[in-house]
């Protein structure tokens, strides 16, 4: 499958230098994942036009765009805060696309009737944004974007302005349009849950670089920096691989059932990861002394953090932590069985 | 209530700035002969200059909405060399002596003016002693109140939704007619208002660049001055309270109309 | 050149009538010989009372005088509002008159007008009913200024029906709007032509007879210094200030 998107973007501004290499076929959405300031909304905004590239290439259908304005690219964006036109209703906010793409006003009126329709707020085309919730606000923002059947739809932290429960319906929603749209998507958002349902495959940038890129199953099962093992929720260490062993820190090895030679990393969930009060025997392949540093709530369980030859996050209930008594302050040992780690190559 | 929480630094400077504004419209008001302030108003001439100021001054307006707005817009959204410069030079008509305003007027667009001349010559057009020489004269010292205030509410609006508009498929000029327009009409509603009062009011420039002649070129404040001259001041308080009642009473009612619309 | 100096007048003017408050208060404690007068008076006098103004302060050390230049029926509201003057010279009676118990002014010159054309005459204008030519651009002076009135005078004894593009405020706006080539021809004061002789022709006309101008001065009731402003008055009255204003183009009474 070629890609329909080839893209490398490349602009400087100031100190800040965004590198990336995107590509995206037909029918796929790729979700552009990373901390902010990492370069995730200047990625969007060249891809739009609104910002100029400053090297690079942008290819969309084998038709370079590179010197194109904004308005002749065929493009959808929906904006953060969705910049829906405060003085038009909904109706026309949608058929603002088509009109401008020269179609006379009664058929974009049909377009725009057609797409909110599509987004479920077809009694809603009268409305002025004001009188739209932020979930319906979201929809004609989309519906809007999609109306000019774009070859490229570009979607910046769509989720984000929306409270909890509003986000988790439009999410699923959301995801629906996504489906059906033909051309290529690129999600941006800080948020690893929205990238996670929305994309087929997430790319990770941080500052201005691809750190990692691959479907959701790779990403999360073998993080490759901090940034993105935190996303996921994982410990991760970088160290030297001999076999079944890692060295992670001075004199200090993992080990995992995988087998990995030479630089690589060792992740396992904070679930994995049990405490004592002292040094356990058996099973565990791996158990060190620590000393808690923090103690934190987290869903219905606790997450911890201890220090010692590596620091690690450890989940634990409240049974139990009542159990061991904890404090930050208090020395423990830690244990992880090596079955439940995942050693893989850094390189 | 709230008044109780207003501190009294502020409180004081607001009282004594409103009284300062009042206190000139009530000696107005003391000196005016309300017995005979109907009659004046029937006086032919009274109704011509109302007539000639009315008209002049929304000329005036129109013609500063069609050149400042587009200038406002160059301001605030265009990056260009010495744009500084441009911001300072339009604010020279409201330094400007008024009647030195109109000199220049003469000095350019007069029937020896550096433009005046070429005009006269090849169109046969000369402008001062004319209505419209009133309504240039007026735009002139009125424009920079329209350019600022648009300029500042081009400044306030937010600049991404023209680029929302981008994306769509607008261009620029369509994008200012579709969005940017409608997004800043208070702001230029509220210029538009300012630069019609001061036009309204508009004195030295208009005699010295238009003259005065009635029903031709004397607006109501020339009128009022000369009114004055001829030693009947109780005539000029008159014609004044005249100009003002009538300006006070369109911008109240355009206030309703206009600016309270959300 | 001319546009700055009498700015420059003006600005001295405005200095010195602020200043004067204040010397008119150091008059009371009785250290001042002669004092300051303080004259209102017509602005076609600006440059011979310039003049006369010098001259007087140089015969009597310790006297200064500061004038207020401007439009007669201007000078006549503001000393009726209460503006501090000791002398008021008004282009004509009609203004005098105005000022509420002004007493019997003396009149000290007559002026009479001519009409200012641009320099060399280039329409030709030669008498009064030229100024009827269609295409003719002309400028009179309001009714209510002395020269507006003069020129209604003039022209409906004659009978000369003229329509002008506009009625100027004061003679020297109507002069300037010559100069400045903006109308070809106006109804001016004689001193006023003759002090821009650089720029504007005068043509004399004998209609003009007909509408001359009488200037009073007086000696106003609420002077502050009425000693020194008769002794201004009569200076002006004498053989050396009427000089000046003959020679400026005023006629003596």
């Amino acid at each position: 499958m070629s890609a329909l998107l080839d893209a490398h973007l490349v602009a400087s501004r100031g100190a800040f230098t965004l590198d990336i290499h995107l590509e995206i076929a037909p029918g796929e959405t790729v979700a552009l994942l990373g901390p902010n300031g990492a370069g995730k909304t200047t990625a969007l905004r060249t891809l739009a036009g609104l910002t100029a590239l400053t090297g690079g290439h942008l290819r969309l259908d084998g038709r370079d765009l590179t010197a194109l304005p904004p308005e002749k690219r065929p493009i959808g964006v929906v904006f953060q805060d969705y910049l829906l036109f405060p003085h038009l209703s909904a109706r026309d906010n949608v058929a603002f696309g088509p009109r401008r793409h020269g179609m006379d006003r009664r058929s974009a009126h049909a377009v725009a009737d057609k797409w909110l329709d599509r987004v479920g707020l077809g009694s809603h085309g009268a409305r002025k944004p004001r009188q739209l919730s932020g979930g319906q606000a979201q929809r004609v923002a989309l519906a809007r974007a999609l109306a000019v059947d774009p070859q490229l739809l570009l979607l910046d932290e769509p989720l984000a302005a929306l409270d909890a429960r509003t986000r988790l319906e439009t999410r699923g929603e959301l995801r629906r349009h996504l489906a059906d749209h033909p051309g290529a998507t690129l999600l941006v958002t800080h948020d690893p849950l929205d990238a996670l349902v929305l994309a087929d495959r997430l790319v990770i940038v941080e500052q201005g670089r691809v750190v990692q890129e691959g479907d959701a199953a790779t990403i999360t099962a073998r993080p490759r920096t901090d940034y993105v093992a935190r996303l996921v929720g994982l410990n991760l260490y970088r160290g030297s691989g001999d076999g079944h062993t890692v060295v992670v820190a001075d004199d200090f090895t993992l080990t995992s059932t995988d087998t990995v030679s030479g630089d690589a990393f060792v992740a396992f969930p904070p679930s994995a990861v049990a405490l004592h009060l002292s040094e356990p025997s058996g099973s565990p392949r791996n158990t060190w002394p620590a000393v808690l540093t923090d103690i934190q709530h987290h869903g219905d369980n606790l997450r911890v953090r201890l220090d010692g030859p590596i620091t690690v996050s450890a989940d634990i209930t409240p049974a139990a932590a009542a159990q061991l008594d904890l404090s930050p302050g208090r020395a423990l040992w830690v244990a992880v069985k090596a079955t439940e780690t995942r050693a893989y190559p850094a390189v | 209530m709230k008044t109780a929480r207003v501190p009294v630094p502020l409180l004081i400077p607001a009282i004594l700035g409103l009284i300062f504004l009042i206190l000139p419209l009530a000696g107005l008001l003391v000196r005016t002969p309300w017995a005979t302030l109907f009659d004046r108003l029937a006086e032919p001439g009274v109704v011509e200059a109302l007539r000639l100021s009315l008209i002049t001054s929304t000329l005036a307006t129109v013609v500063c909405l069609v050149l400042g707005v587009p200038l406002a817009w160059m301001l605030a959204r265009v990056t260009f060399p010495g744009r500084r410069l441009v911001r300072a030079l339009i604010t020279v008509p409201l330094v400007l002596p008024p009647v030195v305003g109109g000199i220049a007027l003469l000095l350019a667009l007069g029937r020896r003016g550096i433009v005046g001349q070429w005009l006269d010559s090849t169109f046969g057009i000369t402008l001062p002693f004319t209505t419209a020489g009133v309504v240039i004269a007026e735009a002139f010292v009125a424009l920079p109140f329209l350019v600022i205030a648009v300029e500042g509410a081009l400044r306030g609006a937010d600049s991404r939704f023209e680029e929302a508009a981008a994306t769509l498929g607008s261009t620029r000029w369509t994008t200012f007619t579709h969005v940017t327009l409608p997004l800043v009409a208070p702001g230029i509603a509220a210029g538009a208002v300012l630069c019609w009062a001061r036009a309204l009011g508009e004195f030295g420039a208009t005699i010295t660049f238009a003259g005065n002649y009635p029903g031709i070129t004397q607006t109501m404040p020339l009128a009022v001055y000369q009114t004055m001259e001829s030693g009947d001041l109780e005539g000029a308080v008159v014609l004044s309270l005249i100009l003002l009642v009538v300006s006070v009473a369109i911008l109240a009612g355009l206030r309703d109309r206009w600016l309270t619309t959300p | 050149m001319r546009a700055l100096r009498l700015a420059a007048v003006g600005l001295t003017a405005l200095v010195a009538l602020t200043a004067c408050g204040d010397s008119s208060d150091k008059s009371d404690t009785g250290n001042s010989a002669g004092g300051s007068v303080t004259v209102f008076a017509a602005a076609s006098l600006t440059e011979s009372f310039t003049t006369i103004g010098k001259s007087f302060e140089t015969a009597n050390p310790g006297t200064t005088v500061t004038f207020n230049f401007a439009g007669s029926s201007a000078l006549a509201t503001q000393i009726n509002e209460g503006a501090p003057a000791d002398v008021f010279a008004s282009a004509s009676p009609k203004n005098m008159a105005a000022v509420t118990g002004a007493g019997s002014p003396t009149t000290f010159v007559k002026n009479q007008l001519v009409i200012a054309v641009a320099k060399g005459n280039p329409k030709g204008l030669a008498a009064l009913a030229d100024l009827t030519k269609p295409d003719l651009k002309v400028a009179l002076c309001a009714e209510a200024v002395p020269c507006g009135a003069a020129a209604k005078t003039a022209l409906e004894a004659s009978a000369v029906k003229v329509t002008p593009v506009t009625l100027e405020q004061d003679v020297k706006a109507a002069l300037s709007k010559v100069k400045l080539g903006e109308v070809d021809a106006a109804l001016v004061y004689r001193t006023d032509a003759k002090a821009s002789a650089s720029d504007v022709d005068a043509i004399e006309f004998p209609e003009s007879a007909k509408a001359i101008n009488d200037y009073p001065i007086i000696v106003l009731k609420d002077a502050e210094n009425p000693t020194g402003a008769q002794k201004f008055i009569d200076y002006v009255l004498s053989a050396d200030g009427i000089k000046v204003l003959t020679e400026a183009g005023f006629q003596a009474p």
